[in-house]
């Protein structure tokens, strides 16, 4: 059996009087491949960022494997938004955040993943004279600098022209075989989905179905398209 | 350590985007000078007049000019959620405000000094004798500004009614600082001066309680 990555324990998490999520149990295993699935609103974004640790829950616990350290579990966090800044260039942007999390060689790393992006040739571009796919994927590449042994993508596919597509497919793909946990929220089911090796679906902010067989797994992904 | 290398690295970033925008500068040293000119030619001030007001127009102008300054501080982070990364990144989240803060603190004291010539002209006030003091003085005048400014950006840039809530906060904050700046300031640009160590004393306290209490619960003006 293998270790627990993350474990969510009757986790609550209230906007004023609104239940954006209530009494969440959830328990991730390494390496596993985890699609969450739900209408909008119902709240896939906010466990993801429960989980990334940039929201407090208003009750319950969020379990980090190395539970004495919790700040050494740093995940790899793709949102709706870039999280990169406008006003620097590709490579600036990834060089910055490379260097706050004291990844080796920031430049050179970098520049590999500009390069697997085939942004190479406009890494001395501002990222605001991008398009909203080549954005996307640099906010992709921000969330893979320093290696994340969890990965959370919140609609990573958005905006993404077919080659986008492919290399988030590849990469989703490569990191799940070498043992990196990912959690990802999707809608409805595309070559993504498929790699999903669990799908746990959200309504109104309680899981409703939550299952690892292929059947149900694809009945989860596609029940009541959003 | 890497308190330090977060805050290098993040007041690089924080000098790039300004340097390469010039937003804040340009905006904050067009307020001041418009502010300067216009009280020089308003009033018209006697020599003696000008020594006991200039002063306190000069710190009243950096108070405006440091709220606008300091509004798009963390404002500019919400546009593609940069914060959160930032916060994602940074091991310590105090570091987010020094770089901040250093940052503002170089920004207006930069403004100050393009701006202290044309106060000299337009008030007839001698800085030069007085300058080494006169420039610890708008240092730690500008420093508490921006530490007070910086923690009130962050709680701001949150709420609903952004823009009215900043200078709502800031003006009462910074009234103990921006009066003893001015008595300070007053007293130095004198015909005879008199060097208010207990002002500048106050001003080094009023700093270092703001960066303190800033250290302590900075990390919870980040949550959301």
């Amino acid at each position: 059996m293998p270790p627990t990555a993350l474990r969510f324990d009757q986790i609550d998490k209230r906007y004023g009087g609104l239940y954006a999520l209530r009494k969440v149990s959830l328990e991730i295993t390494a390496g596993e491949c985890v699609a969450l699935a739900g209408r909008n609103g119902s709240g896939k974004t906010t466990l993801l960022r429960i989980a990334s640790r940039l929201v407090r829950p208003s009750a319950g616990t969020l379990w980090f494997p190395d539970a004495a350290a919790p700040s050494a579990v740093r995940p790899g966090y793709v949102a709706h938004s870039t999280m990169v800044y406008d006003e620097l260039t590709a490579e600036e942007n990834l060089v910055l955040f490379a260097r706050l999390q004291n990844v080796d060689q920031p430049t050179a790393r970098a520049e590999a993943l500009l390069h697997e992006l085939s942004l190479f040739d406009r890494r001395h571009s501002l990222v605001r004279t991008f398009s909203r796919g080549m954005r996307q994927r640099i906010a992709i590449a921000r969330a893979l600098l320093h290696r994340p042994s969890i990965l959370l993508l919140d609609e990573p596919a958005t905006g993404l022209d077919p080659f986008g597509f492919a290399w988030l497919s590849r990469t989703v793909c490569e990191l799940s075989a070498s043992g990196c946990t990912i959690v990802m929220s999707l809608h409805g089911e595309s070559e993504i989905s498929a790699l999903a090796t669990r799908a746990v679906r959200l309504d109104a902010g309680k899981i409703v179905a939550d299952t690892k067989s292929g059947e149900s797994l694809h009945s989860i992904l596609t029940f009541g398209g959003d | 350590m890497s308190r330090l290398s977060n805050t290098t690295v993040l007041l690089g970033k924080e000098l790039r985007t300004e340097f390469r925008s010039r937003e804040l500068l340009t905006t904050s040293a067009v307020f001041i000078l418009v502010v300067l000119i216009m009280f020089s030619f308003a009033i018209n001030p006697t020599a003696e007049e000008s020594r006991a007001f200039g002063p306190g127009l000069l710190w009243l102008a950096i108070l405006f000019a440091a709220s606008l300054m300091l509004q798009p501080c963390f404002l500019r982070e919400q546009t593609n959620d940069t914060l959160s990364s930032l916060r994602l990144a940074v091991s310590d989240p105090f570091a987010i405000f020094l770089a901040k803060l250093i940052a503002n603190t170089c920004f207006l004291l930069l403004t100050e000094l393009l701006m202290l010539p044309l106060f000299a002209v337009f008030y007839n006030i001698p800085v030069l004798p007085q300058f080494p003091l006169l420039l610890l003085i708008l240092f730690l005048g500008s420093l508490g500004v921006s530490t007070a400014g910086t923690a009130l950006s962050a709680i701001s840039a949150q709420a609903r009614m952004r823009e009215l809530l900043l200078p709502l906060l800031l003006l009462p904050i910074l009234t103990p600082i921006l009066v003893v700046s001015a008595i300070v300031t007053v007293k130095l640009l004198d015909r005879d001066p008199v060097v208010e160590w207990k002002g500048i004393g106050f001003l080094a306290v009023f700093d270092v309680v703001f960066l303190t209490a800033l250290w302590l619960f900075g990390e919870y003006l980040l949550e959301e």
